[in-house]
Protein backbone atom coordinates (compact mmCIF):
# COMPACT_ATOMS: atom_id res chain seq x y z
CA UNK A 1 0.00 0.00 0.00
CA UNK A 2 1.34 3.41 -1.10
CA UNK A 3 0.82 6.46 0.72
CA UNK A 4 -0.05 9.68 -1.42
CA UNK A 5 2.35 12.64 -1.03
CA UNK A 6 -0.61 14.53 1.10
CA UNK A 7 -0.75 11.79 3.36
CA UNK A 8 3.31 11.00 4.10
CA UNK A 9 3.53 14.93 4.35
CA UNK A 10 0.93 15.21 6.78
CA UNK A 11 1.65 11.83 9.01
CA UNK A 12 5.73 13.20 9.15
CA UNK A 13 4.26 16.27 10.74
CA UNK A 14 2.48 14.60 12.61
CA UNK A 15 4.81 12.65 13.81
CA UNK A 16 6.83 15.58 14.08
CA UNK A 17 4.60 17.39 16.70
CA UNK A 18 3.55 14.23 18.51
CA UNK A 19 7.92 13.65 19.05
CA UNK A 20 7.98 17.56 20.64
CA UNK A 21 4.98 17.52 22.61
CA UNK A 22 6.86 14.46 24.61
CA UNK A 23 9.52 16.30 24.92
CA UNK A 24 9.04 19.52 25.79
CA UNK A 25 11.99 20.61 27.27
CA UNK A 26 13.47 20.61 23.46
CA UNK A 27 10.74 22.77 22.20
CA UNK A 28 10.86 25.10 25.76
CA UNK A 29 14.36 25.66 26.00
CA UNK A 30 14.82 27.59 22.81
CA UNK A 31 11.88 29.69 23.56
CA UNK A 32 13.47 30.50 26.93
CA UNK A 33 16.56 31.35 25.41
CA UNK A 34 14.54 34.07 23.64
CA UNK A 35 13.19 35.32 26.98
CA UNK A 36 16.29 35.31 29.08
CA UNK A 37 18.81 37.16 26.06
CA UNK A 38 16.13 39.82 25.68
CA UNK A 39 16.12 40.32 29.08
CA UNK A 40 19.84 41.24 29.04
CA UNK A 41 19.81 43.63 26.66
CA UNK A 42 18.11 46.02 29.24
CA UNK A 43 20.06 44.77 32.20
CA UNK A 44 23.44 45.76 30.49
CA UNK A 45 22.72 48.48 28.41
CA UNK A 46 19.90 50.98 30.11
CA UNK A 47 16.63 50.36 31.66
CA UNK A 48 14.99 53.00 30.55
CA UNK A 49 12.16 51.83 28.18
CA UNK A 50 12.30 55.14 25.98
CA UNK A 51 15.94 54.28 25.18
CA UNK A 52 15.16 50.69 25.01
CA UNK A 53 12.51 51.39 22.06
CA UNK A 54 15.34 52.68 20.04
CA UNK A 55 17.33 49.00 19.74
CA UNK A 56 13.94 46.95 20.54
CA UNK A 57 13.81 46.00 16.86
CA UNK A 58 17.64 44.61 16.90
CA UNK A 59 17.54 42.95 20.39
CA UNK A 60 14.55 41.01 19.22
CA UNK A 61 15.71 40.18 16.49
CA UNK A 62 19.74 39.21 17.26
CA UNK A 63 17.42 37.34 20.13
CA UNK A 64 15.34 35.64 17.82
CA UNK A 65 17.88 34.54 15.33
CA UNK A 66 20.14 33.31 17.98
CA UNK A 67 17.24 30.96 19.44
CA UNK A 68 16.13 29.51 15.76
CA UNK A 69 19.78 28.38 15.49
CA UNK A 70 19.60 26.57 18.90
CA UNK A 71 16.71 25.08 18.02
CA UNK A 72 17.95 24.26 14.04
CA UNK A 73 20.28 21.76 15.70
CA UNK A 74 17.67 19.03 16.68
CA UNK A 75 15.67 19.88 13.12
CA UNK A 76 17.65 16.08 12.16
CA UNK A 77 19.65 15.43 14.78
CA UNK A 78 17.46 13.05 16.45
CA UNK A 79 16.30 11.02 13.35
CA UNK A 80 20.14 10.71 12.16
CA UNK A 81 20.92 9.35 15.71
CA UNK A 82 18.20 6.47 15.68
CA UNK A 83 18.05 5.79 11.95
CA UNK A 84 15.28 7.25 10.56
CA UNK A 85 16.98 9.61 8.64
CA UNK A 86 18.02 7.24 6.33
CA UNK A 87 14.76 5.44 6.59
CA UNK A 88 13.05 8.31 5.32
CA UNK A 89 15.35 8.94 2.55
CA UNK A 90 15.27 5.48 0.70
CA UNK A 91 11.39 4.93 2.01
CA UNK A 92 10.11 5.54 -1.63
CA UNK A 93 8.79 9.13 -0.74
CA UNK A 94 9.95 12.17 -2.57
CA UNK A 95 12.63 13.07 0.23
CA UNK A 96 12.20 16.98 -0.46
CA UNK A 97 8.62 16.65 0.38
CA UNK A 98 9.78 14.64 3.57
CA UNK A 99 11.66 17.61 4.44
CA UNK A 100 9.82 20.02 4.04
CA UNK A 101 7.01 18.67 6.13
CA UNK A 102 10.23 18.29 8.28
CA UNK A 103 10.75 22.01 8.49
CA UNK A 104 7.62 23.12 8.02
CA UNK A 105 6.47 20.81 11.46
CA UNK A 106 9.71 22.42 12.95
CA UNK A 107 9.19 25.91 12.06
CA UNK A 108 5.48 25.28 14.14
CA UNK A 109 7.55 24.56 17.31
CA UNK A 110 10.05 27.33 16.73
CA UNK A 111 9.56 30.02 14.85
CA UNK A 112 5.60 30.21 15.32
CA UNK A 113 6.06 30.38 19.04
CA UNK A 114 8.36 32.79 19.28
CA UNK A 115 5.95 34.76 16.87
CA UNK A 116 3.32 34.16 19.73
CA UNK A 117 5.22 35.18 22.80
CA UNK A 118 7.04 38.01 21.02
CA UNK A 119 4.09 40.53 22.25
CA UNK A 120 5.76 39.96 26.00
CA UNK A 121 8.67 41.22 25.02
CA UNK A 122 8.12 43.69 22.79
CA UNK A 123 6.40 45.11 26.06
CA UNK A 124 9.59 44.37 27.99
CA UNK A 125 11.31 46.10 25.24
CA UNK A 126 9.33 48.93 25.27
CA UNK A 127 7.91 48.51 21.94
CA UNK A 128 4.50 50.59 21.14
CA UNK A 129 1.20 48.11 21.01
CA UNK A 130 0.77 50.30 17.50
CA UNK A 131 4.04 48.64 16.44
CA UNK A 132 3.13 44.82 17.42
CA UNK A 133 1.47 43.78 14.18
CA UNK A 134 4.48 44.81 11.96
CA UNK A 135 6.67 43.19 14.65
CA UNK A 136 4.95 39.47 14.60
CA UNK A 137 4.36 39.59 10.70
CA UNK A 138 7.85 40.50 10.26
CA UNK A 139 9.64 37.94 12.70
CA UNK A 140 6.88 35.43 11.52
CA UNK A 141 8.17 36.07 7.79
CA UNK A 142 11.78 36.03 9.25
CA UNK A 143 11.67 32.54 11.02
CA UNK A 144 10.09 31.22 8.32
CA UNK A 145 13.04 31.93 6.10
CA UNK A 146 15.77 30.88 8.46
CA UNK A 147 13.91 27.58 9.28
CA UNK A 148 14.82 27.16 5.90
CA UNK A 149 18.14 28.82 5.74
CA UNK A 150 18.97 26.82 8.64
CA UNK A 151 17.30 23.54 6.96
CA UNK A 152 19.97 23.38 4.37
CA UNK A 153 22.81 24.09 7.29
CA UNK A 154 21.47 21.41 9.46
CA UNK A 155 21.54 18.86 6.51
CA UNK A 156 25.33 19.77 5.76
CA UNK A 157 26.18 19.49 9.17
CA UNK A 158 24.07 16.76 10.52
CA UNK A 159 25.94 14.17 12.44
CA UNK A 160 29.44 16.40 12.67
CA UNK A 161 30.98 16.46 15.72
CA UNK A 162 31.40 20.56 16.27
CA UNK A 163 28.01 20.63 14.00
CA UNK A 164 25.97 23.23 16.01
CA UNK A 165 29.05 26.07 16.01
CA UNK A 166 29.29 24.88 12.53
CA UNK A 167 25.66 24.80 12.08
CA UNK A 168 25.49 28.88 13.58
CA UNK A 169 28.88 30.06 11.01
CA UNK A 170 26.67 28.50 7.92
CA UNK A 171 23.79 29.79 8.73
CA UNK A 172 24.36 33.53 10.18
CA UNK A 173 25.77 35.10 7.04
CA UNK A 174 22.88 34.15 4.94
CA UNK A 175 20.75 35.00 7.41
CA UNK A 176 22.24 38.63 7.74
CA UNK A 177 19.78 40.30 4.93
CA UNK A 178 16.56 38.97 7.13
CA UNK A 179 18.03 40.38 10.07
CA UNK A 180 18.58 44.08 8.08
CA UNK A 181 15.12 43.91 6.77
CA UNK A 182 12.92 42.48 9.97
CA UNK A 183 14.72 45.06 12.04
CA UNK A 184 14.47 47.72 9.45
CA UNK A 185 10.54 46.69 9.17
CA UNK A 186 10.04 47.18 12.95
CA UNK A 187 11.74 49.94 13.69
CA UNK A 188 9.78 52.09 10.86
CA UNK A 189 6.43 50.81 12.78
CA UNK A 190 7.35 51.85 15.85
CA UNK A 191 8.73 55.43 14.30
CA UNK A 192 5.52 55.59 12.58
CA UNK A 193 6.19 55.80 9.16
CA UNK A 194 4.99 52.60 6.42
CA UNK A 195 6.85 49.36 7.09
CA UNK A 196 5.44 48.23 3.83
CA UNK A 197 9.06 47.93 1.49
CA UNK A 198 10.82 46.28 4.16
CA UNK A 199 7.82 44.05 4.45
CA UNK A 200 7.47 43.25 1.03
CA UNK A 201 11.23 42.66 0.46
CA UNK A 202 11.33 40.17 3.69
CA UNK A 203 7.98 38.27 1.91
CA UNK A 204 10.45 38.17 -1.04
CA UNK A 205 13.31 36.70 0.48
CA UNK A 206 10.66 34.08 2.36
CA UNK A 207 9.30 33.03 -0.76
CA UNK A 208 12.75 33.27 -2.75
CA UNK A 209 13.99 30.77 0.02
CA UNK A 210 10.74 28.72 0.79
CA UNK A 211 11.03 27.42 -2.99
CA UNK A 212 14.63 27.01 -3.29
CA UNK A 213 15.64 25.47 -0.18
CA UNK A 214 14.18 22.13 -0.02
CA UNK A 215 16.44 21.44 -2.97
CA UNK A 216 19.20 22.60 -1.47
CA UNK A 217 17.99 20.98 1.93
CA UNK A 218 17.20 18.33 0.35
CA UNK A 219 20.73 17.85 -1.36
CA UNK A 220 22.54 18.39 1.74
CA UNK A 221 20.56 15.62 3.17
CA UNK A 222 21.92 13.51 0.58
CA UNK A 223 25.33 14.50 0.33
CA UNK A 224 25.26 13.63 4.57
CA UNK A 225 23.28 10.12 4.25
CA UNK A 226 25.79 8.63 0.93
CA UNK B 1 59.34 60.61 -7.50
CA UNK B 2 59.91 63.32 -5.02
CA UNK B 3 58.56 64.16 -1.66
CA UNK B 4 55.12 65.04 -3.20
CA UNK B 5 55.66 61.65 -4.17
CA UNK B 6 55.92 60.19 -1.14
CA UNK B 7 53.29 62.08 0.85
CA UNK B 8 50.62 61.46 -1.31
CA UNK B 9 49.15 65.11 -1.31
CA UNK B 10 48.97 64.35 2.38
CA UNK B 11 47.37 61.40 2.48
CA UNK B 12 50.50 59.12 3.00
CA UNK B 13 49.28 57.20 5.68
CA UNK B 14 46.63 55.94 3.87
CA UNK B 15 47.76 55.24 0.50
CA UNK B 16 50.95 53.45 1.22
CA UNK B 17 49.42 51.15 3.65
CA UNK B 18 46.91 50.17 1.76
CA UNK B 19 49.65 49.34 -1.31
CA UNK B 20 51.84 47.57 1.77
CA UNK B 21 48.64 45.22 2.59
CA UNK B 22 47.73 44.69 -0.75
CA UNK B 23 51.82 43.42 -1.77
CA UNK B 24 51.65 41.44 0.87
CA UNK B 25 48.55 39.83 0.80
CA UNK B 26 50.34 39.28 -3.28
CA UNK B 27 53.22 37.63 -1.24
CA UNK B 28 51.19 35.65 1.17
CA UNK B 29 49.02 33.83 -1.88
CA UNK B 30 52.15 32.86 -3.28
CA UNK B 31 53.72 31.71 -0.21
CA UNK B 32 51.12 29.95 0.73
CA UNK B 33 50.25 28.03 -2.66
CA UNK B 34 53.93 27.07 -2.67
CA UNK B 35 53.02 25.89 1.36
CA UNK B 36 50.69 23.85 0.19
CA UNK B 37 51.70 22.11 -2.70
CA UNK B 38 55.17 21.27 -0.94
CA UNK B 39 53.49 19.26 1.93
CA UNK B 40 51.23 17.51 -0.47
CA UNK B 41 53.98 16.54 -2.46
CA UNK B 42 55.53 15.04 0.67
CA UNK B 43 52.80 13.41 1.89
CA UNK B 44 52.24 11.49 -1.36
CA UNK B 45 55.83 10.77 -1.72
CA UNK B 46 55.46 8.99 2.02
CA UNK B 47 52.71 7.45 0.97
CA UNK B 48 54.14 5.72 -2.43
CA UNK B 49 57.57 4.88 0.32
CA UNK B 50 54.56 3.24 2.62
CA UNK B 51 52.88 1.22 -0.36
CA UNK B 52 56.52 0.13 -1.38
CA UNK B 53 57.02 -1.28 1.77
CA UNK B 54 53.91 -3.07 1.63
CA UNK B 55 55.04 -4.59 -1.84
CA UNK B 56 58.24 -5.48 -0.66
CA UNK C 1 37.36 20.63 -30.04
CA UNK C 2 35.49 19.22 -27.21
CA UNK C 3 38.35 16.57 -26.08
CA UNK C 4 40.21 19.96 -24.70
CA UNK C 5 37.49 19.92 -22.53
CA UNK C 6 37.26 16.12 -21.29
CA UNK C 7 41.11 16.48 -20.73
CA UNK C 8 39.89 19.06 -18.00
CA UNK C 9 38.35 16.69 -15.89
CA UNK C 10 41.09 14.65 -16.12
CA UNK C 11 43.48 14.97 -12.83
CA UNK C 12 47.07 13.73 -14.10
CA UNK C 13 46.48 16.12 -17.26
CA UNK C 14 45.31 19.15 -15.39
CA UNK C 15 48.24 18.14 -12.95
CA UNK C 16 50.47 18.90 -15.48
CA UNK C 17 49.05 21.78 -17.38
CA UNK C 18 48.92 23.62 -14.18
CA UNK C 19 52.89 23.56 -13.78
CA UNK C 20 53.58 24.96 -16.98
CA UNK C 21 50.65 27.59 -16.85
CA UNK C 22 51.77 28.64 -13.31
CA UNK C 23 55.36 30.45 -14.26
CA UNK C 24 53.59 32.83 -17.41
CA UNK C 25 50.74 34.01 -15.53
CA UNK C 26 52.38 34.51 -12.32
CA UNK C 27 55.26 36.63 -15.09
CA UNK C 28 52.86 38.40 -16.84
CA UNK C 29 51.03 39.33 -13.65
CA UNK C 30 53.76 40.87 -12.25
CA UNK C 31 54.24 43.12 -15.61
CA UNK C 32 50.51 44.11 -15.62
CA UNK C 33 50.46 44.81 -11.50
CA UNK C 34 53.84 46.90 -12.22
CA UNK C 35 52.96 48.81 -14.62
CA UNK C 36 49.68 49.23 -13.11
CA UNK C 37 51.30 50.92 -10.16
CA UNK C 38 53.81 52.45 -11.05
CA UNK C 39 51.61 54.66 -13.69
CA UNK C 40 48.42 54.40 -11.22
CA UNK C 41 50.43 55.69 -8.39
CA UNK C 42 53.18 58.08 -10.11
CA UNK C 43 51.80 59.31 -13.54
CA UNK C 44 48.29 59.61 -13.23
CA UNK C 45 46.75 62.78 -12.41
CA UNK C 46 45.21 63.47 -9.09
CA UNK C 47 41.60 63.60 -8.80
CA UNK C 48 40.53 66.64 -8.82
CA UNK C 49 37.97 65.80 -5.63
CA UNK C 50 40.41 63.13 -3.66
CA UNK C 51 43.30 63.89 -4.52
CA UNK C 52 45.99 61.68 -4.54
CA UNK C 53 43.94 59.54 -2.33
CA UNK C 54 42.46 57.92 -5.43
CA UNK C 55 45.14 55.83 -6.02
CA UNK C 56 44.25 53.50 -3.52
CA UNK C 57 41.61 52.37 -6.22
CA UNK C 58 44.14 50.91 -7.65
CA UNK C 59 44.76 48.42 -5.01
CA UNK C 60 41.24 48.08 -4.05
CA UNK C 61 39.44 47.94 -6.92
CA UNK C 62 41.31 44.71 -8.23
CA UNK C 63 40.60 43.34 -4.66
CA UNK C 64 37.01 43.89 -4.67
CA UNK C 65 36.71 42.71 -7.72
CA UNK C 66 38.89 39.18 -7.38
CA UNK C 67 37.00 38.48 -3.97
CA UNK C 68 33.86 38.21 -5.90
CA UNK C 69 35.85 36.60 -9.15
CA UNK C 70 37.54 34.31 -6.59
CA UNK C 71 33.87 32.91 -4.81
CA UNK C 72 31.80 32.78 -8.44
CA UNK C 73 34.81 29.84 -9.68
CA UNK C 74 34.30 28.42 -6.11
CA UNK C 75 30.70 28.12 -6.81
CA UNK C 76 30.95 27.28 -10.15
CA UNK C 77 33.38 24.64 -9.97
CA UNK C 78 31.47 22.94 -7.11
CA UNK C 79 28.40 22.90 -9.04
CA UNK C 80 30.82 21.17 -11.86
CA UNK C 81 31.93 18.88 -9.53
CA UNK C 82 28.59 17.55 -8.24
CA UNK C 83 26.65 17.78 -11.18
CA UNK C 84 28.86 15.92 -13.15
CA UNK C 85 31.17 14.33 -10.57
CA UNK C 86 34.23 15.45 -11.69
CA UNK C 87 36.54 15.12 -8.73
CA UNK C 88 39.05 18.34 -10.26
CA UNK C 89 36.06 20.54 -9.79
CA UNK C 90 36.40 20.33 -5.84
CA UNK C 91 40.23 20.50 -6.33
CA UNK C 92 39.46 23.84 -8.06
CA UNK C 93 36.92 24.89 -5.39
CA UNK C 94 39.34 24.19 -2.53
CA UNK C 95 42.22 26.12 -3.72
CA UNK C 96 40.22 29.07 -4.77
CA UNK C 97 38.65 29.63 -1.52
CA UNK C 98 41.51 30.49 0.74
CA UNK C 99 43.24 33.31 -2.39
CA UNK C 100 39.24 34.69 -2.46
CA UNK C 101 39.26 34.88 1.23
CA UNK C 102 42.46 36.64 1.18
CA UNK C 103 41.38 39.23 -1.61
CA UNK C 104 37.70 40.06 0.16
CA UNK C 105 39.93 40.73 3.21
CA UNK C 106 42.46 43.47 1.52
CA UNK C 107 39.37 44.92 -0.21
CA UNK C 108 38.06 45.38 3.03
CA UNK C 109 40.96 46.71 4.84
CA UNK C 110 42.04 49.04 2.02
CA UNK C 111 38.55 50.16 1.71
CA UNK C 112 38.12 50.93 5.34
CA UNK C 113 41.74 52.72 4.79
CA UNK C 114 40.01 54.86 1.90
CA UNK C 115 36.52 55.87 3.76
CA UNK C 116 38.42 57.34 6.40
CA UNK C 117 39.94 60.17 4.74
CA UNK C 118 37.04 60.54 2.27
CA UNK C 119 34.15 59.68 4.24
CA UNK C 120 35.17 60.20 7.62
CA UNK C 121 34.98 56.83 8.96
CA UNK C 122 37.13 53.56 9.08
CA UNK C 123 33.47 51.30 8.54
CA UNK C 124 29.64 52.07 7.70
CA UNK C 125 27.24 49.68 7.32
CA UNK C 126 26.08 50.37 4.30
CA UNK C 127 24.93 47.51 1.44
CA UNK C 128 27.86 47.14 -0.57
CA UNK C 129 30.23 47.07 2.70
CA UNK C 130 28.46 44.97 4.31
CA UNK C 131 27.28 42.46 1.66
CA UNK C 132 31.46 42.14 1.24
CA UNK C 133 31.58 41.60 5.03
CA UNK C 134 29.03 38.61 4.46
CA UNK C 135 31.26 37.42 1.76
CA UNK C 136 34.07 36.50 3.53
CA UNK C 137 31.45 34.76 6.22
CA UNK C 138 30.66 32.87 3.45
CA UNK C 139 34.32 32.21 2.51
CA UNK C 140 35.24 31.38 6.28
CA UNK C 141 32.10 28.99 6.59
CA UNK C 142 32.84 26.72 3.39
CA UNK C 143 36.59 26.67 4.58
CA UNK C 144 35.38 25.41 8.23
CA UNK C 145 33.26 22.63 6.50
CA UNK C 146 35.41 21.22 3.93
CA UNK C 147 37.75 19.82 6.73
CA UNK C 148 35.06 18.88 9.36
CA UNK C 149 33.75 15.59 7.36
CA UNK C 150 35.73 12.36 8.30
CA UNK C 151 35.28 11.42 4.53
CA UNK C 152 37.10 14.11 2.20
CA UNK C 153 34.91 12.90 -0.77
CA UNK C 154 31.56 14.23 1.87
CA UNK C 155 33.53 17.39 2.80
CA UNK C 156 33.88 18.41 -0.57
CA UNK C 157 30.29 18.04 -1.62
CA UNK C 158 29.23 19.54 1.14
CA UNK C 159 31.28 22.81 0.90
CA UNK C 160 30.42 23.06 -2.48
CA UNK C 161 26.88 23.07 -1.85
CA UNK C 162 27.26 25.61 0.59
CA UNK C 163 29.22 27.77 -1.73
CA UNK C 164 26.22 27.41 -4.15
CA UNK C 165 23.48 28.60 -1.72
CA UNK C 166 25.60 31.43 -1.06
CA UNK C 167 26.52 31.97 -4.53
CA UNK C 168 23.79 34.52 -4.27
CA UNK C 169 25.53 37.27 -2.26
CA UNK C 170 28.04 38.30 -5.05
CA UNK C 171 25.15 39.87 -7.32
CA UNK C 172 23.92 41.97 -4.41
CA UNK C 173 27.45 42.58 -3.47
CA UNK C 174 28.08 44.27 -7.53
CA UNK C 175 24.63 46.04 -7.96
CA UNK C 176 24.28 47.12 -4.28
CA UNK C 177 25.16 50.30 -5.45
CA UNK C 178 22.84 50.42 -8.21
CA UNK C 179 19.84 49.22 -6.07
CA UNK C 180 20.45 51.16 -2.41
CA UNK C 181 21.59 54.62 -1.70
CA UNK C 182 24.87 53.59 -1.08
CA UNK C 183 28.04 55.48 0.44
CA UNK C 184 29.72 53.77 -1.72
CA UNK C 185 30.48 55.08 -5.11
CA UNK C 186 28.93 53.34 -8.42
CA UNK C 187 30.16 51.15 -10.78
CA UNK C 188 33.14 52.78 -13.05
CA UNK C 189 34.76 50.04 -15.02
CA UNK C 190 31.81 47.96 -15.54
CA UNK C 191 29.06 50.03 -16.71
CA UNK C 192 29.09 49.00 -20.66
CA UNK C 193 29.37 52.30 -22.74
CA UNK C 194 32.37 54.85 -21.75
CA UNK C 195 33.42 54.45 -18.30
CA UNK C 196 33.47 57.47 -16.68
CA UNK C 197 37.02 57.91 -15.24
CA UNK C 198 40.20 59.61 -17.34
CA UNK C 199 41.87 57.46 -19.95
CA UNK C 200 45.18 58.10 -17.87
CA UNK C 201 43.34 57.08 -14.98
CA UNK C 202 41.97 54.20 -16.35
CA UNK C 203 44.68 52.50 -18.41
CA UNK C 204 46.24 51.30 -14.89
CA UNK C 205 43.44 50.65 -13.42
CA UNK C 206 42.59 48.04 -16.63
CA UNK C 207 46.19 47.12 -16.16
CA UNK C 208 45.61 46.08 -12.58
CA UNK C 209 42.57 44.43 -12.78
CA UNK C 210 44.22 41.91 -15.48
CA UNK C 211 47.48 41.62 -13.60
CA UNK C 212 45.06 40.44 -10.65
CA UNK C 213 43.34 38.02 -12.92
CA UNK C 214 45.92 36.42 -13.76
CA UNK C 215 47.67 36.53 -10.49
CA UNK C 216 44.65 34.23 -9.40
CA UNK C 217 44.70 32.05 -11.84
CA UNK C 218 48.43 31.72 -11.64
CA UNK C 219 48.48 30.97 -7.59
CA UNK C 220 45.29 28.94 -8.43
CA UNK C 221 47.34 26.61 -10.63
CA UNK C 222 50.15 26.11 -7.81
CA UNK C 223 47.67 25.58 -5.45
CA UNK C 224 45.77 23.09 -7.15
CA UNK C 225 48.69 21.35 -7.79
CA UNK C 226 48.54 20.42 -4.09
CA UNK C 227 45.16 20.17 -3.94
CA UNK C 228 45.41 17.31 -6.73
CA UNK C 229 48.02 15.54 -4.87
CA UNK C 230 45.89 15.83 -2.00
CA UNK C 231 43.16 14.01 -3.17
CA UNK C 232 45.04 11.60 -5.92
CA UNK C 233 47.80 10.61 -3.36
CA UNK C 234 47.02 6.67 -3.88
CA UNK C 235 46.68 6.85 -7.90
CA UNK C 236 48.87 5.43 -9.98
CA UNK C 237 49.93 8.39 -11.96
CA UNK C 238 51.01 10.07 -8.98
CA UNK C 239 53.80 7.60 -8.90
CA UNK C 240 55.06 8.69 -12.27
CA UNK C 241 54.42 12.15 -11.81
CA UNK C 242 56.25 12.57 -8.14
CA UNK C 243 59.47 10.51 -9.56
CA UNK C 244 60.09 13.17 -12.65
Amino acid sequence: MTVGAWAAMSLIVRRELCLSFRRPGQVLQPLVFFLIVTTLFPLSLSPQLSLLRDMAPGVLWVAALLSSLLSLDSLFKSDADDGTLEQLAICGQELSLIVIAKAAAHWLVSGAALVVISPLVGVALGIPTSAFATMMLSLALGTLTLSWLGAIGAGLTVGLRRGNVLLSLIVLPLAMPLLIFGANATDRAIGGTSPAGPLYFLAALCVFTCTLAPFAATAALRITLE
Amino acid sequence: MDAGFWSMGGYARFVWPCVGLTLAVLAWNIWAARRLYAKARIRAERALAMAAMDRA
Amino acid sequence: MWTWFYKLASPPYVYRVAAAFAPWLLGLAAIAIGYGLIDGLVFAPPDYQQGDAFRIIYVHAPSAWMSLSAYTVMAVAGAIALIWRIKVGHAVAAASAPIGASFTLAALATGSLWGRPMWGTYWAWDPRLTSELILLFLYVGVMALRPAFEDAGRGDRAAALLAIVGLVNVPIVHYSVQWWNSLHQGATVAKFGRPEMDPSMLWPLLSMLLGFTMFYAGVLCIRLRGEILNRERSAAWVREAIAS
